[in-house]
């Protein structure tokens, strides 16, 4: 029964969705304000709605309703509860309910908080956002629905692929679709936009929470996803260029660029027509992703079940909101003139080269990604496209950009100063020249590559400090002058700070642990010891677990140094009950400079076991400094001239007060 | 990397299980012998990153688990003992696979517009970026609509200072 | 710039395009680097207790051949074995096979239990061979011309239409010729 309900509801919300997708766009074209006011209520009962329906796909989750398909496909009676719960997302169908639970969330905040919008502006976005909905609506409901009823019901579900049943995998679907369907509000609003032939300052103050919000969600769900793969997979790494990983990398490349370039339209009224274009882009290649995982057009570890007449459906939305947005572009924004002169030498300037790496950065992914598609569709030839590329043409281009972030937030708008820019980072500078030396003196091989690697990220962390430090006047005079200065200083200005620090802080983490680390593979019995990167690894035997629903194999190793103990690490291979199926569970110990990674494999029937144990210096920096780019994101929405729907057109003051154009950056 | 996974089953895992349920026989389970000299082990190392795992599609032989990978890697080590380039390695394997296997594909004609693309749309994306910097700007009154008094003010500055550094 | 304008419309018509062919396509499909290929060299002993094993020489003969790879735990190879036995019973042309990393009595008592369409059976306990011949999944089938070189090769099980609508006339083609 709550079953039907929830089917139900589904049906019910395509039909509001496709209301709320038509009305309001007639009523504002047309001058009919009942038809523009159906947008707000029809917007929040829609999310109703939906929310129903996802309540109700839950409940057979959790009440095991074999009867329901999906669940039966997807779920075990014998699951711990967080999992059945992840579950509902951890499938095709599920999956496409809670993007849809998500769009239409943000809907209902827009219908909600932005009462201060302009009414058609807001009935618009309504409308376009409504219009995507209606498709994902369409396409559950004709070939992907999750209410699918199985007769006779089995007795007991496949039950979810085991490394599925994870925390950190459980939670990075709902991040993640915050982050890719978060985009689409920025979408919704340059369409709308090009609808009215009209984008200023204070409709990039509109656009910019959301698109911020919907990065800040996106970072955090790529590094739940990285660090997933770090542990579970059991090899070590955190990014193998997936197609899958990438389908996500793209919309977080174009959505950092976007970030800064909104920030142009809002101060200086420059850089329309290419700020909308990437609004629609960032969305494109979410839309687009969602492609490649459910289509099968490409292999990756970590696709869903192929299905071509999903694909089918899908490529047909992706040619009409994608081609028909770009139409709309073509045809409109020609129109949109620009304002806003300014140097070369200038934040403006900066933010361009920022955009123009990060595009390129985006497109090189694009261009690897589907070039073996390409290829294939033209000639019939076969190639891969794998990390050996993407580091060859990736790296060169994001390390300019990481140079340009320590610098770019210095500069003035119109007409910067690089000079007194770089004279105010002497310090920064004098410290990633220590550092650069002191790691060609004190690292044993340090590569030219790596020793620049280390460079970079060691730069933005201290341009980045070093620019804060000049700014509230650290050391430089009274201390109740540096907390006034402190304490005036805009959250965004925090922000920023904050999320640079923490892209280099990655950096750092990216090439220090793949340059510096210790990896050894042996057969080891008990009582071996094996040393790795200054640390000793003694095997003390092996013992049997059960956990809830899988038998574990457990291998216990002391780990000391120097004779001193440090650690007991205790990798598993298990095996769980449904389906059958073997994962590794790394040990981790986390010390202050390094992870100990331990990994136990197979017997070898004579009384060894294979083992994997890893010295992987500084790479939690990688999600730590993730984690600080996504706080900086918050910081700088939690910026009261950020919060939803505070800037009003024509009154809004852009920029005017002092120091407000000097702080804001993403 | 996403909601993703159900996938893994059919690739990673069930390469996985494939190579679980060959029964190995007598041969040793689970890790390579690494090469005694270590600067060869860190080239077999280095060819391994670059050979795409057959059987699980999308991961390096290097970080499979699957049976095949585990022999070709084998493989690597053998030839490089015997002599041959790290170039005659990957082309031997490339012989018997074709050049699918090399995660790092030639260039060629094929792949010229892979190898060469990044650079081709860094120089237009400059150059359109160069073109847009130095185009005289419209009266933004045109597009925008009635400025405010503020907002006028704040133009004309604006002209005023394009004008001296131009 | 109005081209310019219209510039990224067009790259996505191209984008799309290439998505909609690729979602007739195969991405898994690894095609055979060996077509046209002479045979590696190779000599495998036979699987213990059967008579015969199988190297390059017993395929240079002057004679097509079709060779199958296999194995006891491959799941899939039962599914084609029926239409391997009944090529052997026409006896049209000579099909061996190479058995991929098994345990000989495995590999006997499976022989026993579905079968035994060989003529000759190398054993390929390392999988090495394999390699040579650019096999990366068990079953896989070859069709070897009279000259010793690859004609064809079908990865997975073969189905009936597999066999009988492209490997059996490909066969017929290179014996007439």
């Amino acid at each position: 029964m709550i079953v039907e309900v929830g089917h139900y509801a589904l049906i019910l919300a395509l039909a509001l969705s496709i209301i709320q997708g038509v009305l309001p766009l007639i009523g504002a074209q047309l001058g009919y304000d009942s038809w523009v006011a159906v947008a707000r209520p029809v917007a929040i009962i829609q999310f109703g709605f939906v929310s129903i329906s996802f309540a109700a796909l839950t409940c057979a989750y959790v009440g095991s309703d074999f009867s329901v398909l999906n669940v039966a496909m997807n779920s075990h009676s014998a699951k711990p509860l967080l999992y059945k719960v992840s579950g509902v997302w951890g499938n095709h169908e599920g999956s496409l309910l809670l993007w849809v639970l998500i769009l239409t969330l943000f809907a209902a905040t827009v219908a909600v908080f932005g009462g201060n919008l302009p009414p058609d502006l807001r009935a618009r976005v309504l409308s376009v956002q409504a219009l995507i909905g209606a498709g994902f609506l369409l396409f559950m409901l004709l070939a992907s629905n999750p209410f699918e009823r199985l007769v006779p019901a089995p007795l007991e579900g496949q039950g979810l692929n085991p490394l599925l049943q994870d925390p950190g995998l459980a939670f990075h679907p709902p991040f993640l679709y915050l982050g890719y369907v978060g985009f689409s509000m920025a979408f919704s609003f340059a369409v709308a936009a090009l609808i009215e032939g009209r984008v200023d300052a204070a409709w990039a103050r509109w656009v910019r929470p959301w698109t911020l919000a919907a990065w800040c969600f996106l970072t955090l769900g790529i590094a739940l996803g990285s660090w997933w793969a770090y542990y579970e997979l059991g090899w070590g790494g955190f990014w193998f260029w997936d197609p899958v990983e990438n389908a996500s990398l793209m919309p977080w490349l174009a959505g950092t660029a976007l970030l800064h370039t909104a920030l142009v339209v809002e101060k200086r009224d420059a850089l329309k027509s290419w700020t909308i274009l990437l609004a629609i882009l960032t969305f494109s290649l979410s839309l687009l992703g969602t492609f490649l995982v459910r289509s099968g057009v490409l292999t990756s570890v970590h696709a869903f079940a192929t299905d071509p007449a999903r694909g089918v459906f899908i490529l047909m939305f992706l040619v009409l909101v994608v081609g028909g947005s770009l139409t709309l572009f073509a045809i409109r924004a020609p129109g949109l003139k620009s304002g806003g002169l300014f140097a070369p030498v200038s934040r403006e300037g900066a933010l361009i080269l920022n955009n123009l790496l990060l595009t390129t950065a985006c497109a090189t992914v694009l261009l690897g990604t589907l070039y073996p598609l390409f290829l294939d569709a033209l000639t019939g030839e076969k190639v891969s496209v794998g990390p050996p590329y993407f580091h060859a043409t990736f790296v060169p281009l994001m390390a300019p950009a990481i140079v340009a972030a320590g610098i770019g937030p210095l500069l003035a708008w119109k007409r910067g100063d690089l000079v007194g820019a770089l004279g105010r980072l002497r310090a920064a500078l004098a410290v990633t020249v220590a550092v650069a030396l002191a790691t060609l003196v004190f690292a044993a091989e340090a590569p030219v590559l790596a020793v620049s690697g280390v460079a970079l990220g060691t730069w933005l962390v201290a341009a980045s400090l070093g620019d804060f430090v000049e700014r509230i006047r650290l050391f430089r005079g009274p201390f109740g002058e540096t907390r006034r200065r402190a304490k005036h200083l805009p959250r965004a200005a925090y922000g920023v700070t904050i999320a640079h620090a923490g892209a280099g802080i990655a950096v750092l983490g990216i090439v220090v642990s793949a340059t510096w680390e210790s990896e050894r593979l042996q057969v080891v019995k008990v009582g071996d010891s094996v040393p790795v990167g200054g640390y000793e690894f003694t095997f003390r035997g092996i013992q049997d677990a059960r956990g809830a629903n899988y038998n574990a194999v457990r291998g216990i190793f002391d780990v000391t140094r120097g004779g001193d103990p440090v650690a007991v690490m205790t990798p598993e291979t298990r095996v769980y009950d449904t389906p059958r199926q073997t994962t590794t569970e790394a040990a981790i110990r986390p010390t202050p400079t390094a992870d100990l990674y331990a990994v136990i494999g197979d017997p070898n029937g004579a009384g060894g076991w294979a083992t994997r144990l890893y010295h992987k210096p500084l790479v939690h920096w990688i999600w730590f400094g993730a984690i600080l780019m996504a706080v900086g994101g918050f910081v700088s929405l939690s910026d009261r001239r950020h919060r939803v729907g505070a800037p009003r057109r024509r009154t809004a003051r852009v920029g005017t007060r002092a120091g407000t154009s000097q702080a804001a950056k993403a | 990397m996403t909601r993703d996974l159900r996938r893994f089953l059919l690739s990673v895992a069930a390469a996985c299980a494939v190579s679980l349920a060959v029964p190995s026989p007598g041969a040793a389970i689970g890790v390579d012998r690494p090469l005694p000299d270590p600067i060869l082990e860190a080239r077999a190392r280095a060819i391994h990153k670059q050979l795409r795992c057959l059987v699980c599609q999308n991961q390096s032989i290097d970080d499979s688990n699957a049976g095949l990978a585990r022999d070709l890697r084998v493989l690597v080590r053998e030839r490089i003992t015997l002599g041959d380039s790290d170039g005659e390695v990957l082309d031997f394997i490339a012989g018997r696979y074709g050049d699918w296997v090399l995660l790092k594909p030639p260039l060629d004609v094929r792949t010229l517009v892979l190898w060469l693309g990044p650079a081709a749309l860094l120089l237009m994306g400059a150059g359109l970026a160069v073109t847009v910097l130095r185009r005289p700007r419209a009266d933004p009154e045109l597009a925008s609509g009635p400025l405010t008094t503020e907002e006028r003010a704040r133009l004309e500055t604006l002209l005023e200072h394009g004008e001296n550094t131009s | 710039m109005r081209i310019g304008h219209t510039l990224p419309l067009g790259l996505f018509a191209i984008v799309a395009v290439a998505l909609g062919v690729g979602l007739t396509l195969d991405p898994r499909l690894i095609p055979s680097a060996l077509i046209g290929d002479p045979i590696p060299d190779f000599s495998l002993p036979p699987v213990d207790g059967r008579p015969d094993g199988l190297a390059a020489a017993d395929l240079r003969t002057g004679e097509v051949a079709i060779v199958n790879v296999f194995a006891s735990w491959c799941g899939p190879c039962r599914i084609e074995h029926p239409l391997l036995m009944e090529v052997a019973r026409r006896g049209a042309v000579p099909v061996h096979g190479i058995n991929y990393k098994d345990l000989p009595r495995n590999a006997l008592a499976w022989l026993e239990r579905y079968g035994d369409p060989y003529r000759r059976v190398g054993s390929d306990r390392t999988g090495r061979v394999s390699i040579d011949w650019g096999v990366y999944g068990v079953p896989e089938t070859f069709v070897v011309d009279r000259r010793g070189r690859i004609a064809y090769k079908h990865v997975g099980p073969m189905m009936p239409e597999d066999m009988h609508q492209r490997i059996l006339p490909l066969v017929r083609e290179l014996q007439g010729g």
